[in-house]
């Protein structure tokens, strides 16, 4: 998570996002994937709304997630909403017993130090960036792909997932010389509508 | 405001929001399986298509350059069970040294 996080900071700032905004977009956001999806667009060249579009469509996993460990994040209104923030795909998987039940206590002492770990790496990537020189000759621009490719691999599995990973690459080749930045990304979130003939 | 941080903040706060519903309304509920099923499927469908975009993505034009080795040598490290900075200083190496090569 920590290289993970300095990387985030690393790419946002040559995407454009200031030192205090990629720090509060950690703190807020709190999910690798939207972030890095978010700048990447913007690195691009990507309309806002695209941008916005693609990571809010990342993100989505977590409203289904979030379902899950509905039962054991208890408390009060506040309390639920606060606890919610610290369930990332990594707690998770931490706080998995199986048959769908998650240990409450793994669930929230793992998000904490997640949490913290992501936050100050973000800060130490993109306040060291500075440090880095041309990205292209560095070949930082072959970092975001080699990223979210690595970033997808956990996800291959099972059938449906390579399904929709490949219809997604599919429909984004497809409209990349013809649809504005970042539209393509959003188009491709179509490919998961091959969930729909999953009875299980 | 910039854009940069309106993406921060529009994000940000749609997160903090999506990630807060199961637990505050449904209390344990379920949503139904078709629907659960699609919502896992995202992730995949949207990683897949960035990864096309960022490693071809021109100005709308499909542009095949140093950036394709560079993912074949992060593919190569994930095959190897590299963790993820491995993976992505492999394929900026690859890129760099591939561009100089190439001069």
């Amino acid at each position: 998570v920590v290289a993970f996080g300095i990387s985030f900071g690393v790419l946002a700032r040559s995407a454009g996002i200031g030192p205090a905004a990629a720090i509060v977009f950690s703190g807020t956001t709190f999910a690798g994937s939207a972030q890095f999806a978010a700048a990447g667009i913007l690195e691009a060249g990507g309309a806002v709304a695209a941008a916005i579009t693609a990571a809010i469509l990342l993100n989505a996993r977590y409203g289904a997630i979030g379902i899950s460990v509905a039962p054991v994040l208890g408390g009060s209104v506040w309390q639920r909403i606060v606890l919610a923030q610290l369930v990332v795909d990594e707690s998770w998987a931490i706080a998995h017993l199986g048959q769908g039940r998650f240990d409450r206590g793994r669930l929230i002492g793992s998000g904490v130090g997640l949490y913290v770990a992501w936050v100050g790496s973000t800060a130490v990537g993109v306040l060291g960036a500075e440090l880095f020189g041309d990205p292209e000759a560095l070949g930082l621009d072959a970092a975001f792909p080699a990223l979210f490719l690595a970033l997808l691999w956990p996800q291959l599995r099972g059938y449906r997932a390579i399904v929709a990973a490949v219809l997604g690459a599919a429909i984004a080749l497809a409209l990349l010389p013809v649809a504005p930045p970042g539209v393509p990304i959003i188009a491709a979130a179509a490919a998961c509508l091959v969930g729909l003939g999953d009875q299980r | 405001m910039s854009d940069a941080w309106l993406v921060v903040l529009v994000v940000g706060a749609a997160t903090v929001a999506i990630k807060a519903i199961g637990p505050v309304l449904l209390g344990g509920r379920k949503l139904p399986t078709p629907m659960m099923s699609v919502v896992r499927l995202l992730a995949p469908a949207v990683l897949a298509a960035l990864v096309v975009v960022q490693v071809a993505g021109g100005d709308r034009a499909i542009v095949v350059d140093e950036r394709l080795v560079g993912l074949a040598a992060a593919l190569v490290a994930l095959l190897f069970r590299a963790p993820l900075l491995v993976v992505v200083v492999a394929a900026a190496t690859a890129t760099a040294l591939t561009r100089l090569a190439l001069g």
